[in-house]
């Protein structure tokens, strides 16, 4: 009896031990998920090219690279953070919040709003003279042209 | 008499943009321009050349290598010997023809210590970075080149790239390309050594 309860705690362990090991593997990152990761990062080798279609040897190390890390449960953040350790940020799809990279994020809204205020304002300057020539159309008081041309109209509506 | 009106509105003041954001905007014009001037400055700078003081930097090897029984190499420390600085890639078809030369000429001068051989891994991942050192017996220290300081430094136009630097620290060739014989290494590294 002691050796059966021997036995089935072995066997028990085993399974355990089994089952964990199963639990621990996590299925291979696909293709699929690897580009995902791989089109925000840019060939560090060959200028301009995203990772993901870049067809020289170099990238497809680094595709692998990428599934490995993925793999090993790494986020997209994380790679990207490694990636841009060791090779640079210039490898990165987007630049970097920091130092000078901010003026990419910047320059571009304020050129715009500066932009627009200056399309604004030449608008405004072309619709003033207008409305300033209506105004003054209708808030000037008859002149003496006027006052003869609504004479010769009283005259001609006596004599119909 | 309308026609009188109208100039006089049109002579109205008119209300332009105020002096401080105009001061604003031309300081930032001005700051942006000579911010892309220093950009493209920097990026039409040449190689070093020969005759030229070689910056400092410091590599740290990969696990396993060492030089003067350190991890990690600073060149400014290495003046009064030859420093052969080696630019390569595991991917790099070009620096495989050299490499069994560049361990051979390597072997015989390590025992002399009037000489430094390093190697600067360029972009390159470190599994397949390994496998290539491995595989071609390489023994002198090697690190990567991380966020491409090191070659940024050197501007260098792609790999393999091979810098010799004289005792005083100063670039004495560069070889652009690889090398086809073990000779031709040679050639280079002794007159130095002997100047």
């Amino acid at each position: 009896m002691k050796r059966f309860v021997w036995v089935i705690l072995a066997v028990s362990l085993l399974a355990l031990g089994w089952a964990g090991r199963v639990a621990a593997q996590t299925p291979a990152p696909s293709d699929d998920e690897v580009n995902a990761v791989a089109r925000e990062l840019f060939c560090p080798v060959c200028e301009n090219t995203p990772l993901d279609v870049c067809p020289t040897q170099a990238c497809a190390q680094w595709r692998e690279l990428i599934r490995t890390k993925l793999a090993q449960g790494w986020t997209s953040d994380q790679i990207k953070e490694y990636f841009a350790a060791q090779y640079g940020a210039r490898v990165l799809a987007e630049p970097p919040r920091q130092g000078l990279s901010w003026l990419v994020y910047i320059v571009p809204p304020v050129l715009i709003l500066i932009g627009g205020y200056i399309l604004f304002r030449a608008y405004q300057s072309m619709r003033k003279p207008i409305a300033i020539e209506a105004d003054i159309e209708e808030n000037t008081p008859p002149s003496a042209d006027d006052s003869y041309l609504r004479k010769v109209e009283e005259e001609l509506k006596k004599r119909n | 008499m309308s026609e009188e009106l109208i100039p006089e509105t049109s002579a109205a003041p008119r209300r332009g943009v105020p002096a401080w954001a105009q001061v604003i905007v031309w300081v930032a014009l001005l700051s942006l321009l000579a911010l892309v001037a220093f950009g493209l400055k920097r990026s039409q700078q040449k190689p070093i050349q020969v005759g030229d003081t070689l910056p400092d930097f410091t590599l740290s090897f990969f696990d396993g290598y060492q030089a003067m029984g350190k991890s990690d190499l600073q060149l400014s420390a290495l003046r009064g010997k030859v420093v052969v600085i080696n630019f390569w890639a595991s991917w790099c078809k070009p620096c495989e023809q050299e490499a069994a030369a560049m361990q051979a000429v390597w072997s015989t001068y390590e025992p002399g210590g009037q000489v430094v051989f390093v190697g600067v891994d360029y972009v390159d991942t470190e599994p397949e970075a390994r496998g290539y050192l491995k595989k071609f017996g390489i023994t002198y220290p090697n690190g990567p080149d991380l966020g491409t300081r090191i070659s940024q430094m050197f501007r260098i136009t792609g790999v393999p790239e091979t810098y010799f630097v004289d005792k005083d620290g100063k670039l004495a060739f560069a070889q652009i390309g690889p090398f086809t014989t073990e000779a031709e290494i040679h050639a280079i590294i002794d007159p130095l050594i002997k100047k």
